[in-house]
């Protein structure tokens, strides 16, 4: 849900329905990072109620497109991150199988030695 | 005291390259300063037009991000793991927090029918308890349950505890393990009324079309509550609980129950610097000081001993170093903006590191549903 002026779509506020900090504050970040925004704030009207006001105002480009690209660039920063993640664990999981199978070898060999 | 002000021109400043910060405010904008009676530029400074005076782009746009932003796993066990993110912000990790406590779905008992209680634990006590039981299943197997559902093998899960202590024998515990699970269904029958057509098959509480145990998941780890050592009641004799306890899904926004997470939480990189060499008897006092033992000695030769900063991982941030006269000035504590430490317990649902993934999905799918309607 969108409140603007309808001669100029470069600043407009956009009501969210079941929305909470959770989605509004990441939001909020991406927008800031873009250039083309010059102020983007979002406000909770009342606690009790799952509503959130996002506004943005750009230097000229519509405030819909604006926070398009913002959510879009905020999916991508989210699949980046969850790849990142799963190759971490998965880095782990393989240097603590290395590390099992060096103390393994190692206790193998010391007995051979000593026979 | 100079009578003449030195006056100070920002020209003599060394030349910083262009498009970079003055060590200064790069400082600011990186670090909290935690001082000795509170932090200061606790605040992320977002903005893209920040430093636009000066000439600096504060933007951080998504190539760069992808660059910048590493993950390191410290510890991973089954139940819980510790993970580092370096490159990411406070919003963001907040938000991963706040969707791991409480929009990660799991399954729990939800309805309860009590065929007998005559224990001394009251009825609704007994369903509140079991309703906290953690149960080990995948959720991501099962369907959300609406109120104009029936249940059915998709969205629900069916328990049974039948537990008598009989006359003379000692009080006995009811434990979690004595939650037995029912793969095809309830088998409570339904009071039907007259008309009732005398086929073979009474009609139950839950509708299964199929038994769970065709599901290979469930054969392979049936369901079962995670912990099989959870006091539930105690009973005397001549005592009887009869119930039949019906789990479904759910998140943790409606009622904790459902929060996967015993809990999660992060915390910012804490960097302890040494303003100035810290000598002798000095070191000495710095190093017991901390409780943590973030310091250590180090001998630099002809008797004399220097301070090194050996753990500032463990640092808990308890300013016992720069408590008392002038140890501001000689120790400085900051926290890093930008290295998140991540730590997730899990209750047994799913593994903390699927956990971590889900919450990112469910992330994802927000801006997604807010795209569509923008669009």
């Amino acid at each position: 849900m969108e409140h603007g002026s309808f001669t100029d779509n470069s600043a407009a506020t956009f009501s969210l329905t079941d929305e909470d900090h959770t989605l509004a504050n990441s939001v909020r970040f991406t927008l800031n990072q873009d250039p083309r925004v010059t102020f983007c704030g979002y406000s909770i009207p009342h606690p009790s109620q799952a509503r959130v006001n996002i506004r943005v105002q750009t230097t000229g480009d519509p405030a819909r497109e604006v926070l398009k690209d913002a959510c879009q660039d905020l999916m991508l920063m989210c699949r980046h991150v969850r790849s990142t993640f799963d190759k971490a664990v998965e880095d782990f999981r393989g240097s603590n199988a290395v590390k099992a199978m060096k103390i393994d070898s190692k206790d193998s060999s010391d007995s051979e030695e000593s026979e | 005291m100079a009578e003449q002000e030195k006056k100070f021109s920002i020209w003599d400043l060394p030349d910083v390259p262009m498009g970079q910060l003055p060590p200064h405010l790069e400082l600011q904008r990186s670090r909290v300063f935690c001082n000795k009676d509170a932090p200061i530029h606790t605040e992320s400074i977002q903005y893209s037009g920040a430093y636009s005076s000066i000439g600096v782009d504060n933007s951080v746009r998504l190539d760069n991000f992808c660059n910048n932003f590493r993950v390191e796993v410290i510890r991973l066990n089954e139940d819980d793991m510790e993970f580092d993110m370096i490159g990411i912000d406070a919003a963001l990790a907040n938000s991963f927090r706040r969707i791991l406590v409480a929009e990660v779905p799991t399954m729990a008992i939800e309805k309860v029918l009590f065929a007998n209680n005559t224990s001394v634990v009251q009825d609704e006590v007994l369903a509140h308890r079991l309703g906290l039981v953690p149960i080990s299943v995948d959720p991501r197997l099962f369907d959300y349950m609406s109120e104009n559902d029936q249940p059915n093998e998709k969205n629900t899960v069916v328990f049974k505890l039948h537990v008598k202590c009989k006359k003379g024998s000692p009080r006995i515990t009811v434990k979690s393990d004595e939650l037995k699970w029912l793969p095809n269904g309830s088998e409570l029958v339904k009071e039907s009324t007259a008309n009732s057509d005398s086929s073979s098959k009474p009609e139950t509480y839950t509708y299964f079309s199929c038994s769970q145990e065709s599901v290979p998941e469930f054969v392979k780890n049936p369901i079962a509550p995670k912990y099989p050592d959870i006091i539930l009641a105690k009973l005397g004799p001549g005592q009887e609980i009869e119930l039949e306890a019906h789990a479904v899904k759910g998140i943790g926004k409606t009622h904790a129950k459902w929060s996967p997470v015993a809990t999660a939480w992060y915390r910012m990189l804490p960097e302890v610097i040494l303003l100035e060499d810290v000598e002798d008897d000095l070191a000495e006092e710095l190093k017991s000081k901390c409780p943590v033992n973030v310091f250590d000695i180090e001998d630099i030769g002809k008797g004399k001993k220097r301070a090194t900063v050996a753990r500032p991982r463990t640092c808990t941030l308890c300013r016992e170093c720069i408590r008392g006269e002038d140890w501001e000035k000689r120790v400085a504590l900051r926290r890093v903006k930008n290295h998140f430490i991540f730590t997730i317990e899990s209750t047994g649902a799913l593994p903390p590191e699927l956990l971590f993934t889900e919450a990112v999905k469910i992330l994802e799918d927000k801006c997604e549903r807010v795209i569509t309607e923008l669009s």
